[in-house]
Order: C-alpha cells, then sequence, then structure tokens
C-alpha cells in the first residue's frame, strides 16, 4: 500500500507536484496518468526517497521507503530515464543491486529469465536496445521479491509483444497480491492494464477512482444537431432536461446535446416545428475524456476555488 | 487472488508472495554496510573502463621508471631529483592524473548514467555508498599504486645497476617515498572521488580536482612568493611531496605530519561529500 499525504514539491519556485492525497491499494493494477510535466516522475522518485519533499509525505506500507531495512524487499522501481551504466554486463548490473542486501546469484538468474535476457546477460548494457534496457530495468525492479511495484511509464520502447508481456506480468503480480502502480500519458493503454486510476494535472489531483467508472463517465454520449432555429431548439431541449453546448470555433452554430438521445431530440423538434438539417448520435472515447479533464486542469488551474471537474472547453449557449 | 504463502515465513510473518519459480524463502536480507561493499566491488571490478585506467597506471609507472632510470644512468651534471631514490618514481605526475581521473569517474559514472537512482534506492540510507566506494577505491588502488610504485622503483634498480650507486629499500628514506608515492596517488583519487560526489559531473570534478592538486600550488607560490611555499606545504600536493619525494621541498612538513594533513584534506572533502549526498535530490 502506498499512501500520500498532502504531497508537495517545489523546485525553486516551481510547483511540480502540488498536495497529492491518494492511497493504493494492493492487488490492483493502479494507473497514473497526466499529460507531460505532469509531477508522475516527480511523485515516483519521492516514493523512493530520491527527491525529498517539499512538505507531506508519501509511505510505503507504513513507512517512509529508507526506514525499510530491505528496500528491495518492499518495493522494486523502474524510473524514467535509464538507471543502468552501459558500461556493464546485464548479469553484472543485476548483481551489483542484489549483492547490497545479500539476495542470492540464482535470484538473478530467475529475473533474468523471467524478462528474458538470459541470452544476452553477458552483454554490455550499452549494446541494449531501448526494449531491452528496459527489461533490464523490470528484472531490476523485480530482483527483491517486492511487495511493491512501480513503474515510470514501462511500455515505453518496448515493441508489441513486450507491451503485451509487461500487461500480463503486472496483471499477475497484482493478481499475487502486490501493490502495482504505474505511470503513462497513453489512456487507450492504461484502460487495458489498470483497475484504478489516479489522474493528476499540473502537480494536482484530477481523479481518483475505478477505471470501470472512469471509463463509464466517458461513454456518456452527445447528440450533434444543427438547425437554422438553433437557439429555439436549444431552448426546448433546455426544458426538456438537456445540456446543450455550443462550440464556440464552430461558426455553423451545431448544437451539442448532451442527457438525451437522438430520437428525443428529433420528436422534439417536430412536435416543436423546428427544422433539423443534420442529427447524429456520436458516442464519447476514453482518450478524448481524458484529453478533455486535463485540458481542464490547464485552463482552469490559475483560477482559485473552481473545480476542474465542469464544464467542457464549450460554451453554454445563452438562449 | 493466487497468494502463495511462503514456508520460511510462516507463523506471525504476513504471508509472502512470490513471482516466477519459487524462491526457497525469501529472496534477500536487510541491507548491510559488508553487503554494500561487496556491490561496489563488484561495480568497480566489472568496469573495462576502470580497470584500463588503473592499468595504464600501473604499467605507465613503471615503464617511466624504466626509462628514466635509463636516461639516467650513467650522464655527468644529472638533476638533483633524478638521483634521489624517489628518481625514478616521478611517474607520479602521469599516476596522478589517471588516478585523479579514476576517483572522480568511479562516483560521476553513477551520475552521468543514472545509476546513482538504482544505487541509492537499493541502498536509500545513502551513506553506506559513499563509505564502500572510499572502502573498495583506498584497497584496491592502494595495492595496485603501491605494487606499482614499487616496481617501478625495482625494475630501475635493475636498469641502473653497473652504471651508478643503485638504492636498496632498506636504506634511509626509500621504503617510505616508495610506499608513499602509492599512497600519495591512492589519497589523489580520493580527493577526486570526493569532489564528484559533491559536484556529480565528470568534467567539473575533473577540473576541480586537477586544480586543486596542479593549479593552487603553482599560483600561490607565483602571486605570493615570499609566503606561498609555506602555505602551498599544507595544501594536498604539498603535504603528500613531504612524504612521497626524497627531495629537500621548502618548507616541507615532517612526513608524519605531511601524512596527517593531507588525509585531514581527503576526510574534509568527503564530510562534505556525505553532507551533500544526504541532503540533495538525486
Ligand atoms: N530536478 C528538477 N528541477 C527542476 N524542475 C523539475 C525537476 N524535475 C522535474 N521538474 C519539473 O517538474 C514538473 C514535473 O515533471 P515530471 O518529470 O515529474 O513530469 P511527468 O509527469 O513525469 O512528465 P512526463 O510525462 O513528460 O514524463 C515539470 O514541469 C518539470 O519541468
Ligand atoms: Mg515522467
Amino acid at each position: 500500500m502506498i499512501e500520500a499525504r498532502t504531497l508537495t514539491k517545489k523546485y525553486d519556485d516551481k510547483v511540480a507536484v502540488d498536495g497529492l492525497s491518494f492511497t493504493i491499494e494492493p492487488g490492483i493494477v493502479t494507473g497514473f496518468l497526466g499529460p507531460n510535466g505532469a509531477g508522475k516522475s516527480t511523485t515516483m522518485r519521492m516514493m523512493l526517497g530520491l527527491d525529498r519533499p517539499s512538505s507531506g509525505s508519501v509511505l510505503i506500507n507504513g513507512k517512509r521507503y529508507a526506514e525499510h531495512a530491505a528496500p528491495l524487499n518492499e518495493v522494486g522501481a523502474l524510473l524514467e530515464a535509464r538507471a543502468i551504466h552501459p558500461g556493464r554486463s546485464a548479469r553484472n548490473h543485476l548483481l551489483s543491486l542484489a549483492l547490497t542486501s545479500g539476495i542470492k546469484r540464482g535470484r538473478v538468474e530467475q529475473v533474468l529469465d523471467m524478462v528474458g535476457l538470459t541470452e544476452v546477460a553477458h552483454k554490455r548494457v550499452g549494446e541494449f536496445s531501448l526494449g531491452m534496457g528496459q527489461r533490464l530495468g523490470v528484472a531490476a525492479a523485480l530482483l527483491g521479491d517486492p511487495r511493491t511495484i512501480i513503474l515510470d511509464e514501462p511500455v515505453n520502447g518496448l515493441d508489441l509483444d513486450g507491451i503485451r508481456w509487461i500487461r500480463a506480468l503486472l496483471t499477475r503480480l497484482a493478481g499475487e497480491g502486490r501493490t502495482v502502480f504505474l505511470s503513462s500519458h497513453l489512456m487507450s493503454e492504461m484502460a487495458m492494464t489498470a483497475e484504478h486510476v489516479i489522474v493528476i494535472g499540473k502537480g494536482r489531483l484530477l481523479r481518483d477512482q475505478p477505471m470501470a467508472d472512469f471509463i463509464r463517465e466517458a461513454a456518456v454520449s452527445s447528440v450533434r444537431v444543427l438547425s437554422p432555429e438553433g437557439d429555439r431548439l436549444a431552448e426546448q431541449l433546455k426544458n426538456a432536461g438537456a445540456t446543450v453546448t455550443v462550440d464556440a470555433t464552430d461558426t455553423d452554430g451545431t448544437l451539442t446535446v448532451e442527457g438525451v438521445t437522438g430520437r428525443d431530440v428529433g420528436t422534439l423538434a417536430a412536435q416543436a416545428g423546428i427544422t433539423l438539417w443534420e442529427l447524429a448520435a456520436q458516442s464519447g472515447s476514453l482518450e478524448d475524456a481524458y484529453l478533455a479533464l486535463t485540458r481542464d486542469s490547464l485552463d482552469y488551474q490559475d483560477i482559485a476555488g473552481l473545480s476542474p471537474r465542469h464544464p467542457d472547453s464549450t460554451e453554454e449557449h445563452a438562449s | 487472488m493466487t497468494t502463495t504463502t511462503d514456508p520460511a515465513l510462516s507463523g506471525d510473518a504476513p504471508a509472502r508472495v512470490d513471482s516466477g519459480e519459487p524462491v526457497a524463502g525469501r529472496v534477500d536480507g536487510p541491507v548491510t554496510q559488508r553487503g554494500v561493499i561487496a556491490s561496489e566491488s563488484l561495480k568497480f571490478h566489472s568496469l573495462r573502463s576502470t580497470l584500463l585506467v588503473l592499468a595504464a597506471a600501473i604499467i605507465g609507472m613503471v615503464v617511466l621508471g624504466a626509462v628514466i632510470a635509463f636516461n639516467t644512468r650513467d650522464r655527468a651534471g644529472l638533476d638533483p631529483e633524478d638521483v634521489v631514490a624517489s628518481g625514478p618514481l616521478q611517474g607520479y605526475y602521469l599516476g596522478q592524473l589517471l588516478m585523479a581521473a579514476l576517483g572522480v569517474l568511479v562516483v560521476s559514472g553513477e551520475y552521468s548514467s543514472g545509476m546513482i537512482r538504482a544505487t541509492l534506492a537499493a541502498v536509500p540510507t545513502r551513506l553506506p555508498v559513499l563509505i564502500a566506494k572510499a572502502v573498495v577505491f583506498t584497497v584496491v588502488v592502494g595495492i595496485s599504486m603501491i605494487v606499482a610504485s614499487l616496481a617501478a622503483f625495482l625494475v630501475a634498480q635493475v636498469v641502473l645497476s653497473g652504471h651508478r650507486p643503485t638504492y636498496s629499500l632498506g636504506e634511509g628514506s626509500t621504503l617510505r617515498v616508495v610506499i608513499g608515492t602509492g599512497v600519495y596517488l591512492t589519497l589523489v583519487g580520493l580527493i577526486g572521488s570526493a569532489l564528484a560526489w559533491i559536484v556529480r559531473s565528470t568534467p567539473g570534478a575533473l577540473v576541480a580536482t586537477l586544480a586543486i592538486i596542479l593549479v593552487v600550488p603553482i599560483l600561490l607560490e607565483l602571486v605570493f612568493p615570499s609566503w606561498g611555499t609555506y602555505i602551498t606545504a599544507y595544501l594536498p600536493t604539498g603535504a603528500g611531496q613531504s612524504f612521497s619525494t626524497s627531495l629537500p621541498v621548502p618548507h616541507a612538513l615532517s612526513p608524519w605530519t605531511g601524512l596527517a594533513v593531507m588525509v585531514a584534506w581527503v576526510v574534509a572533502g568527503m564530510v562534505a561529500a556525505a553532507a551533500v549526498l544526504k541532503h540533495k535530490d538525486v
């Protein structure tokens, strides 16, 4: 279990992580999402005690990471940048980490085998491809048979096989009761792996919820409708309980209607004698919902007291 | 959930989980200073660059010792430094460059490659890493440089024999300067390591180290000709000369005092390095 309590990191006057509080439960894969520069890597470095929080704290199974006597058994981590000396062989890299806490040579061979690097274990890491380096990073993370696994963008540089492999590995590790926490900036990738999702933007918490809920909310469908009497139609629709927005960049005046079906819109228009030029039902995509969410965080993050959850980047149509 | 209870930790210990093939019992133990030293020793020995620099220093010193002896075996009007016992040890000029670089690289290589993050994630209390690196460097480089110095001296005596009087290890200050040269080179490397912990970048630490051991003493003596040497005797290089050369050096400290002063520089550097390592983000 990982618990962050008002975790904050300031670099000079830049706030990279801003009062994050969350709990990451064992037994499931938790995804950590946010656009570039959101503070994901910084948060993960603080979990490992590599960066010191400016305020707040993050505890791993009840203690700060550095307070654990056997840290590699507590947390295995794959960090964003490669943390491997290119001049050393893969085997010696793992052995050097293993020796610090008396991990046996047999365990090194075992993790090499798990990530499929046994054949090239004697080669200098500098000769490795991006994907092989990533696998070696995963091997290092698994070395101490850790209860908690923290991976910063583990699929970076992996081919499709590699991505599938890591997805299966993480699911299995979580199934064994471990805490698995991984970051990404790809929502679609995360949706396939993570059971729970934490989204941050500009260092602040935007979402902390089951992935299923995020997907359900994202799938809210809408209806696009174009009419010569847009204003009157919008008023009718609002009276019927729908949410109506108009895309500010759209000069035609196309309405986006949420909360009612396309059939409802057509029936309502007919009853009111309003001409329709276009009527199209649309279902929201996960990526769109994620982008809208993080875009909100950029738009409103400087306005005090305004929730970053609402509304969309469209303006309410005045009637 | 397919949690498998680890037989080695049954009882009141929490159920442990395992991945892949089961390992007999828990795979690790607590971090120990001994383990970290073993780790740093493997790191030192498993890098080709480290071993190459060390080999270059050993070979360079021995070859230079032989060449110096050959060039000075029977020429009249030799420089004073060429006839004293420490004459064939002048390869230390090369040795100190290489050992300064090695001391820097052992530490800065961790930062330039990003390995430091893996290292400190494995040893989150951090200071055992600094201690282990210093211990490994002191033992490996200490032995290598004393052997190199001894070899350079003995090879030189072979070249000189039959031409001009040779020195034996037993007489006068000979043993002191031979071992002292090896010790000096090791301490120079440790200063490089300390500065690399502080500066972190390879070029930065290299420039700082060479400035301290080569440039600062010369500048001091140039700028303050009257009393510069009183100060430089207490700088690492001057203190080092007190126990590594058989030439009379103006205002030199006694050998043991000089050794104590140079060790004090190394300790001061390492204390500053420890403070930086402990408190700065990586
Ligand atoms: N050592 C540092 N010094 C100064 N600023 C930093 C430092 N590390 C990170 N930052 C800043 O903090 C912010 C968060 O960076 P971070 O790397 O944590 O983001 P991220 O979510 O991991 O982004 P990405 O998806 O690009 O990996 C960025 O604006 C970055 O510029
Ligand atoms: Mg990042």
